[in-house]
């Protein structure tokens, strides 16, 4: 059982830094960033975020690895062909429960 | 005055349908997602209408899910959302005078990748009621799709909901790969950060760094390489940037909040 207090916090410090970055520009500064350094990297953050995420643990993200491998195959195939994100979302999922039937 | 400000909320109302429609089915599969994690029902939809936005709150609540500390998931989900700093630099520079204080706090909560991209393709100066009826849309499909996945997933059977762990990280392919198709700089970050994460986890050395902190030192390595070695030149930022975040909503780009 998930201890809600503990979720309720960390849920509101996320709504916090979502809206911090948000809202601070708006409100606070009226000159652009000029580094442009700072630029790029703000720019390749959410790449650099989002693969750092999605792997390893991706292999780890069922119980099985044969599962979890062929699943990922498949999101790689799907994304690659530059399918929606739901359509490669279920595609793994959908890989990985009839793996699963399979294994 | 009154007259026009109804107009501009409805042109926003019209202008936010389209994004309100491509958000549902993402979120349903985040309200599928948090719940087959263990979040509660009423929990999922409190986290899509406090942070109205994608891969910040997928990473947090997996973060929660696996019960990781309040710094850590304060500090990914930061990260993750430092671009929206950019969105909002260039969205002040288009607001109208009439935009007071409370008015800005108030459309800064709104700011998500879609929203910036249709505001930033209107001509002229932005003013209040236009971004009002932007928002509404996005901000209702966004939780109403969170609340349908949420209760459906209370009703999968064990062996689908067990399947649902890799969705996430689908859709995070799902939202790099086209990128890293287009680019050569953006797909060698994403190599040196996962090679980061990877070397992290599995050298011995490394042990002690907790998985939150491992996806934020890559991460800072990844981004920060890739500025050093491909800066994108001064003037050209604002424009590919742009270009970037605001062409017209795609089947893709639709759907990353």
């Amino acid at each position: 059982m998930m201890d809600l207090t503990y979720a309720f916090i960390a849920v509101l410090l996320m709504a916090t830094v979502t809206y911090i970055p948000r809202v601070l520009p708006i409100v606070i500064f009226r000159r652009e960033i000029k580094s442009k350094y700072i630029k790029s990297f703000l720019r390749y953050v959410p790449f650099a975020v989002l693969g750092a995420l999605t792997f390893p643990d991706i292999f780890y993200s069922t119980n099985n690895i044969y599962t979890a491998v062929a699943g990922t195959i498949v999101a790689l195939f799907l994304a690659y062909k530059e399918k929606s994100l739901v359509i490669v979302a279920v595609g793994a999922i959908l890989t990985v429960y009839i793996t699963g039937l399979i294994i | 005055m009154k007259k026009a400000g109804i107009n501009e909320f409805r042109y926003g109302l019209k202008r936010g349908l389209p994004i309100a429609l491509g958000y549902v089915p993402v979120s349903f599969t985040f309200g599928l997602i948090a719940v087959s994690g263990g979040i509660p029902v009423w929990m999922a939809i409190f986290i899509s209408l406090s942070n109205l936005t994608s891969a910040g709150q997928f990473a947090g609540t997996n973060l929660i899910i696996s019960g990781a500390g309040y710094f850590e998931i304060t500090l990914t989900t930061f990260i993750i959302n430092i671009r929206y700093m950019l969105m909002s630099l260039s969205l002040s520079q288009r607001l109208n005078k009439e935009m007071n204080l409370p008015k800005r706090l108030l459309i800064g909560y709104g700011v998500t990748d879609e929203i910036f991209s249709v505001a930033s393709m209107e001509k002229g100066r932005l003013n209040f009621p236009y971004f009002i009826g932007l928002i509404i849309g996005p901000v209702i499909g966004w939780t109403t799709g969170t609340a349908l996945g949420a209760v459906i997933s209370t009703a999968l059977p064990d062996s689908l909901s067990g399947a649902m762990g890799i969705a996430l990280y689908g859709m995070f392919i799902a939202i790099v790969l086209p990128e890293a198709k287009k680019s050569k700089p953006i797909t060698l970050i994403v190599a040196i950060s996962v090679l980061a994460v990877c070397l992290l986890r599995y050298v011995p050395v490394f042990k002690m760094v907790s998985s939150g902190f491992r996806v934020i030192i890559a991460t800072v390595i990844g981004a920060g390489i890739g500025a050093v070695l491909f800066p994108i030149k001064d003037d050209t930022v604002s424009d590919e940037v742009k270009v970037e975040a605001s062409a017209p909503p795609k089947e893709t780009e639709k759907e990353k909040i």
